[in-house]
């Protein structure tokens, strides 16, 4: 679905040029779930940024479903860590969903419909009239999750998604997306600083290293498909498997 | 004292209100002197020159006619076709910030010009009447919706343009959808100001060269020495102001709920 | 490339483009004439010292009017931005005086009070008054609840909290409308000079050898002087406010 071939990306020219990103590359198969873990500064937003086409990069090559991207490719959607920036505040939320319909082929009425399917689906069709800024922050970034899906991209991508949420909210919304990928069957990308999280969403973990960053590792998490957040979270497999992800990081 | 406060300020408001007038009327009495004629004196010359009309015309009279509404009509022209090229011409600068750059010096010194200058210019160019009139309206009041428009555009949170730009969605749409409801606090903003100014604008060109309107009504009485008639004048046009002011405010707030309530919501 | 270079840059290209409709006859020369003759009439002008003396009157009767305006409205300000009470309640006088365009004001003052500097400095200080005393209300009214709060954690005194933290707050906010209201107020009197015949300063300078007399282009000339000296003085107060209070958000 998804090729990163030797990405790279240096910041400034001469003397003040800093090299952000060495070379990273790494594939993402269709259904797949992949978490990019690194610590800060190393460029995860950059390299997703640069994989939505909203970022040109200086080295390297990025391939979507066979196609080389240039510029911003017309299957994937993007959830920004910061959802009430992202979402418009003049708009209601059902207005928001289907927002980047707009410009499509769609009726006024399928666009309608598409929009009360995923906030339907995202656990939100009492609050369709409502807007954006009367919404918790937990609801605001389902609200921006079901205008990805309404989008009905072939990938998508998110960054930090859950960073902004408390605790509780976020157990709920990495529930969330386990459910986009199977029931929507999705293929995501997912950026995060949170171990637990990327070990516990992902069927596999890149790991990044700092600043000029590179590719440390990328493991296989072998846990079962059925996600629970107790359960899985106790199992061996998954202390051993955030175990290494955090030794890896440390490198 | 009151249950409900808003009716207890509304009520204080418009308290403080009547007692300046009391006092005015006070002091012009006391102080009898020609070129300050009483309130009393003055809304009853109000009255006779503009509601001596019929029950079935709101009680407006033929002053109406002559005095109020071209003036409106040149306000309200005027400062609707500043508002739209300011606009206009604003958002499509701020789109492209280095054309705003360049732009800059020049603005700055447009917008320092005192307006009232030009009248002569456009009163050679133009001769008496409303066209002279709606140049120096527009030329004058065009600057604040203008830079504004330019700052609102400008400031379009990057994360809307991400957002917009990894949906595809077209340019037009991204002006006419984003951009403008983004840049409309700003804009409104601007927009009041250049009501301000265009009222202004309005009365003075008026006050030099037009046959009829609030602003000659003004400069013709006080030539005879008609000072009642002056101050009616005077005093209508700071309700004319009033009101209109009110009117933007209640369209802005209509239109620009959601952004009183977020501001509200960040405390 | 920095801004005001492309400022500066974006300025000459108008002046060529000016000149050009000029040699190309695309406007009347008597009315609105090329750039270059136009400065000749501007160095005209303060080759005379007859103008020179006008022009100081002028800048002079600007200060006052700023000064003074500052002293009335930034008290006021701060009173009634701490009083909600009082803003309440003085509302309605405020909206209704605020539209009153001063330059309506011009021929009741010029008879009640005559021709001569004092009338039109009290316009333009009547002018002037609003934006700085709206704009400081406001910023009374922006202070981050978040830093009050903090004082009192640490039981910060009233006096000290409105010195240390709200003072500091408001005066960004009170520069923009010192901004605003020099534009303002030096529109004002050269209005009121414009418009008066008194005699004196920049403006009467202006009507007396240029308008009454035809001479469009000094007029031309008169106008771009004024821009001249607004522009700057908004460029000089908003650089300092840069400078200085680069930490503060947008004013009003």
């Amino acid at each position: 679905m998804l090729d990163v071939i030797e990405l790279g990306h240096t910041y400034g020219t001469g003397a003040k040029a800093h090299l952000a990103i060495d070379e990273v590359s790494f594939r993402v198969d269709a259904g797949e779930i992949v978490c990019v873990v690194g610590p800060s500064g190393c460029g995860k937003t950059t390299l997703l940024k640069s994989v939505a086409g909203l970022h040109r990069v200086a080295r390297g090559q990025i391939h979507l479903q066979g196609h080389q991207v240039h510029g911003v490719p017309g299957d994937l959607a993007v959830v920004f860590q910061d959802y009430s920036r992202s979402l418009f505040p003049w708009l209601n939320v059902a207005s928001n969903v289907e927002f980047p319909l707009r410009g499509t082929s769609l009726s006024r009425a399928q666009r309608r419909e598409r929009s009360a399917e995923a906030l339907a689906w995202v656990g939100l069709a009492d609050v369709a009239r409502k807007h954006p800024w009367e919404l918790s922050g937990g609801m605001q970034q389902r609200v921006a999750i079901a205008r990805a899906l309404a989008y009905r991209p072939a990938l998508m991508l998110m960054d930090e998604p859950f960073a902004s949420v408390d605790a509780q909210t976020r157990a709920d919304l990495e529930d969330l997306v386990l459910r986009v990928r199977t029931e929507q069957d999705m293929t995501i990308l997912l950026v995060t600083h949170d171990i637990d999280e990327s070990v516990y969403l992902g069927d596999r973990v890149l790991v990044l290293s700092e600043s000029p960053t590179t590719v440390v590792d990328t493991l296989k998490v072998d846990l079962p498909r059925e996600r629970d957040q107790i359960i899985t979270r106790a199992s061996t497999e998954f202390v051993r498997l955030r175990s290494e992800v955090a030794r890896q990081l440390r490198r | 004292m009151f249950a409900n406060s808003k009716l207890a300020a509304f009520v204080q408001r418009w308290l403080v209100f009547a007692i300046c007038v009391l006092l005015w009327q006070w002091a012009a009495t006391v102080t009898n002197n020609v070129v300050f004629p009483t309130p009393l004196a003055i809304v009853r010359k109000a009255q006779q020159l503009w509601l001596n009309g019929p029950a079935s015309q709101l009680f407006l009279g033929s002053g109406i006619n002559q005095d109020v509404l071209p003036s409106v009509g040149r306000l309200a022209g005027g400062w609707a076709i500043a508002s739209v090229a300011g606009i206009v011409i604003g958002i499509a600068l701020g789109l492209v910030p280095v054309l705003a750059d360049y732009a800059s010096t020049v603005l700055a010194f447009m917008r320092a010009v005192p307006p009232v200058m030009l009248v002569p210019v456009f009163f050679v160019l133009f001769h008496i009447g409303t066209p002279m009139q709606l140049a120096t309206i527009v030329f004058g009041s065009i600057w604040p919706v203008l830079l504004n428009s330019v700052d609102g555009a400008r400031s379009v949170d990057p994360i809307k343009a991400d957002t917009a730009r990894a949906y595809q969605i077209g340019r037009l749409r991204w002006i006419t959808s984003v951009v403008l409801p983004a840049a409309s606090p700003k804009i409104f903003a601007g927009l009041r100001i250049n009501l301000a100014f265009a009222l202004i604008l309005m009365v003075v060109s008026e006050l030099i060269g037009s046959p009829d309107g609030l602003g000659y009504q003004i400069a013709n009485s006080e030539n005879t020495y008609d000072y009642e008639t002056m101050w009616a004048g005077i005093a209508l046009v700071s309700l004319l102001g009033f009101v209109l002011n009110r009117l933007l405010v209640a369209v802005e707030n209509r239109a620009l709920a959601w952004h009183h309530s977020t501001r509200l919501l960040e405390g | 490339m920095r801004k005001s270079v492309r400022g500066l840059i974006g300025l000459l290209i108008f002046l060529c483009l000016w000149q050009l409709a000029d040699q190309l006859k695309l406007i009347d020369p008597t009315f609105v004439p090329g750039p270059i003759v136009v400065a000749g009439r501007i160095g005209q002008l303060f080759a005379k010292a007859e103008f020179r003396v006008d022009f100081v009157a002028t800048v002079l009767a600007w200060l006052i009017a700023i000064i003074t305006a500052t002293a009335i409205a930034v008290p006021l300000g701060l009173l009634l931005g701490s009083l909600p009470v009082l803003r309440s309640a003085t509302s309605a006088v405020v909206d209704l005086l605020r539209p009153i365009p001063s330059v309506t004001l011009i021929p009741l003052v010029l008879t009640a009070f005559g021709d001569g500097a004092q009338i039109k400095i009290i316009l333009a200080t009547f002018a002037s008054i609003w934006p700085i005393l709206f704009n400081v209300i406001y910023g009374l009214r922006e202070v981050d609840p978040l830093f009050v709060d903090t004082a009192r954690a640490f039981r910060t005194t009233r006096l000290r909290t409105a010195l240390a933290i709200r003072l500091p707050y408001v005066t960004p906010f009170a520069l923009t409308g010192i901004r605003m209201s020099a534009a303002i107020s030096l529109v004002v009197i050269v209005s009121t000079e414009f418009l008066s015949n008194s005699g004196i300063g920049f403006g009467s300078f202006v009507v007396l050898n240029g308008e009454q007399s035809g001479d469009i282009p000094m007029v031309i000339g008169g106008v771009v002087v004024a821009g001249i000296l607004g522009g700057l003085v908004n460029a000089l107060l908003q650089g300092a406010q840069n400078r200085w209070f680069s930490w503060a958000q947008e004013g009003a």
